[in-house]
């Protein structure tokens, strides 16, 4: 195996030794659990931990809901009523899982911003960053078809409108959502299939993480520094890594333990919190609901795809080139994918030759307002299409793609880094050694 | 059909807001203060019988709770009625039996009549399908003290009926209720660009409550105030009835993993001290 040296398992009994030739699961277990981690990973990198413990959640939790729900447009209200009432324990089952969500969604939107900053996506890196894209995508249609299952009125009517995007495809978009939905309308037909992908995806999911967790265990873990782990001897190496058990896994169980306690606050206290009152309605296709909003982890994304009306002019201009083929609804809809598939191409984007947002004086203030601009769209994707919110909207969606198509790429030239560390123990030296003196005389443990 | 789907979800994608706006709208929802609000707040067993008394002479005539089993009012963490109380009182609804093909007395396994009106909704989740607070800023952070107003808003629409105001005309249909929201406004009491002039809005419902509608065993207070605070309590119950566990688990989850946290702070801080060496003077 390529990557950082390492010491690798040795089986020493009989048994093991027996074991390892037939299946080496043991080593396979013990070089994953021992992989050398660079030793100056901040709070940022205990996202991993957290996504995988929620799909966990999210699994065990689903698998024993699914023994009291009933796929059914005439049951599923009322199953999901059962589950709340007369399920031991039901409630917070139901509850953990819908909050679940939630928990997943933050901690994707920290884990992949965190990359962002750090150039996590950088090569040698490229396939990690673009299974996780993968992953956040399958995330986002199985939190989708997770709504729409207990039946509430935001469960029907979001489903009518996200398939209905679909719809706004030239030619082919209307048999693409009949297709979807299994039928002319959202129907029982469509809450079968919903159920059934929810149930499938995150295995998919689950398989994907493997992968994820592959690829990067095979060009190491990205740091803060961005500068890589020296390879050139196991010693040097050892210099600046320390093996993932104990020291990260104690570390990231601890930032776990914390998050944790604040994610039972909210199922324990205010469970409802992020849910939408209507949902508790049950679903009626007669009838409206005077506002249709999404979960709040698409609320970016609805942002952008409202912002550009017919009266934007780049959409008149898409509209006039294509002879009307793109209208100002599919233009959205193309935006909306395209907001995710820039963020999915930025390490063909990014030109710059340093890894680290920490050396680029000039990227941290693009990734600032990058950041603000993701709260900005998040805040106005809950606003009614009205001025002035549809005008922010079209400024904060166009930051969005300048940021990656336009800034990202003109950085790369035109930014003077600073001087980075030589090696991932300099910069760690530099955090925990002597502030005063400057002798540095510095006192190494034994390795 | 799909067509008119679409541009309907799409009229009201337009007219879109936040969840956290949505509800209420114009009318004002006063902030009653129930037993039950915040991480420490438990149901008042007292409030929830006689907010079943409440339901049961008064609201049950036209509206139901088809979600609400009758065993569970003798449930811990509920009304806590003794369990041949319950029997009694699950006598005089009577419930289709599709064994029998008739229907016949019901009993405490089965579930509440459904309303018998077709404009009167299921109150089962009605403190649950209407929020009531959404502050501070629209965050709705504050339902960690005070819930998301669902009982609130109950007991404001309760007594929310006021003498109709004069921009309406006499026949118009409905009673005129300050905090009812969703209800008919008649073109009267509109400006030019069709924005009501007045709060709240005409609701099908006639006033329930006129105070001292019903008799307390305890003697309690029955005028409208406290009656349509009673009933909302109840209301409450019917849509969260595990509130009270959901709470003590909560308490149990926070306690156990703070504590883990700490534990696993130290052991970590102490795995980490050999490697994150101390300044040499």
């Amino acid at each position: 195996m390529s990557g950082i040296p390492h010491d690798h398992y040795e089986p020493k009994s009989g048994g093991e030794k027996w074991l390892a030739r037939r299946l080496p699961v043991v080593g396979l277990l013990y070089d994953t659990l021992t992989i050398p981690t660079p030793k100056n990973l901040n709070w940022m990198w205990i996202w991993g931990i957290v996504l995988t413990f929620c799909l966990a959640l999210q699994i065990v939790t689903g698998i024993v809901l699914v023994m009291h729900y009933t796929p059914h447009v005439d049951l599923a209200f009322s199953s999901v009523e059962h589950i709340m009432r007369d399920v031991n324990g039901g409630y917070m089952l139901r509850y953990l899982h819908a909050n679940g969500a939630s928990l997943f969604f933050v901690a994707v939107y920290a884990h992949i911003f965190r990359g962002l900053y750090y150039g996590s996506y950088k090569a040698p890196r490229e396939i990690t960053w673009i299974i996780g894209m993968l992953i956040y995508l399958l995330m986002m249609a199985t939190g989708f078809m997770g709504y729409v299952l207990p039946w509430g009125q935001m469960s029907f009517w979001g489903a009518t409108v996200i398939t209905g995007l679909f719809g706004a495809i030239p030619f082919v978009g209307e048999s693409l959502q009949t297709f979807l939905l299994g039928g002319p309308a959202v129907d029982n037909a469509t809450l079968n299939r919903f159920f059934s992908l929810h149930y499938l995806l995150p295995f998919v999911i689950a398989g994907l993480v493997i992968v994820h967790i592959w690829a990067f265990h095979t060009t190491g873990n990205n740091n803060p520094t961005g500068v890589e782990v020296r390879r050139g001897s196991k010693e040097e190496a050892q210099k600046d890594t320390l093996p993932f058990w104990p020291y990260f896994v104690i570390k990231d169980l601890f930032a776990l333990a914390v998050i944790l306690a604040v994610f039972f606050a909210i199922v324990g206290f205010m469970p409802n919190y992020l849910g939408h009152p209507d949902n508790y309605i049950e679903a009626n296709p007669l009838a409206t609901p005077a506002h249709i909003v999404p979960e709040w982890y698409f609320l970016p994304f609805y942002a952008i795809l409202r912002a550009f009306t017919s009266d934007v002019w780049v959409v008149q201009i898409a509209s006039f080139v294509t002879g009307g083929i793109i209208d100002a609804k599919f233009f959205g809809v193309l935006a909306m994918f395209g907001a995710i598939a820039v963020m999915a191409l930025v390490p063909w984007l990014d030109t710059s030759s340093v890894r680290s947002g920490r050396y680029r004086p000039m990227f941290k203030w693009w990734f600032a307002l990058l950041v603000i601009d993701f709260f900005a769209l998040m805040w106005l994707g809950a606003m009614p299409a009205e001025e002035p919110y549809a005008s922010f909207s079209l400024i904060a969606s166009a930051y969005w793609f300048a940021y990656f198509l336009v800034i990202l790429p003109l950085l790369g030239v035109i930014e003077k880094p600073l001087p980075q560390p030589a090696t991932i123990e300099e910069d760690f030296d530099a955090h925990y050694a002597p502030k005063a003196g400057g002798t540095k005389t510095i006192v190494k443990p034994a390795q | 059909m799909i067509k008119k789907l679409t541009l309907s979800a799409l009229v009201a994608l337009g007219l879109g807001t936040t969840g956290a706006l949505a509800a209420g709208g114009e009318a004002h929802v006063e902030d009653f203060d129930f037993s039950f609000e915040g991480p420490f707040g438990a149901y008042d067993v007292n409030q929830l019988q006689r907010g079943l008394q409440i339901y049961t002479e008064i609201c049950s005539a036209c509206h139901g709770l088809k979600f609400v089993p009758i065993r569970t009012l003798a449930d811990d963490g509920g009304p806590s009625m003794p369990e041949d109380q319950v029997r009694e009182y699950a006598k005089q609804f009577e419930v289709f039996d599709p064994e029998l093909d008739d229907f016949r007395e019901a009993t405490p396994v089965d579930h509440f009549p459904a309303s018998s009106l077709d404009n009167a909704p299921d109150l089962s989740l009605m403190a649950k399908k209407r929020a009531g607070f959404h502050g501070p800023y629209g965050l709705g952070i504050n339902q960690f003290f005070k819930g998301i107003g669902g009982p609130e808003y109950i007991a404001s629409l309760l007594t929310g009926y006021e003498e109709a105001p004069d921009c309406a005309p006499e026949d118009f249909p409905g009673s005129y209720n300050k905090v009812f929201a969703a209800g008919g406004i008649p073109d009267s009491c509109r400006d030019e660009e069709g924005h009501s002039t007045v709060t709240g809005s005409w609701i099908a419902m006639a006033p329930p409550l006129a105070g001292d509608d019903v008799e307390f065993a305890d003697g309690h207070e029955a005028d409208v105030h406290h009656e349509a605070m009673d009933v909302a309590a109840f209301l409450m119950w019917t849509a969260e009835p595990k509130m009270m566990a959901r709470k003590q688990a909560g308490f149990a989850g926070v306690i156990f993993l703070t504590l883990l946290a700490v534990l696993l702070y130290l052991t970590n801080k102490r795995l980490w001290a050999s490697v994150k060496y101390k300044r040499e003077d």
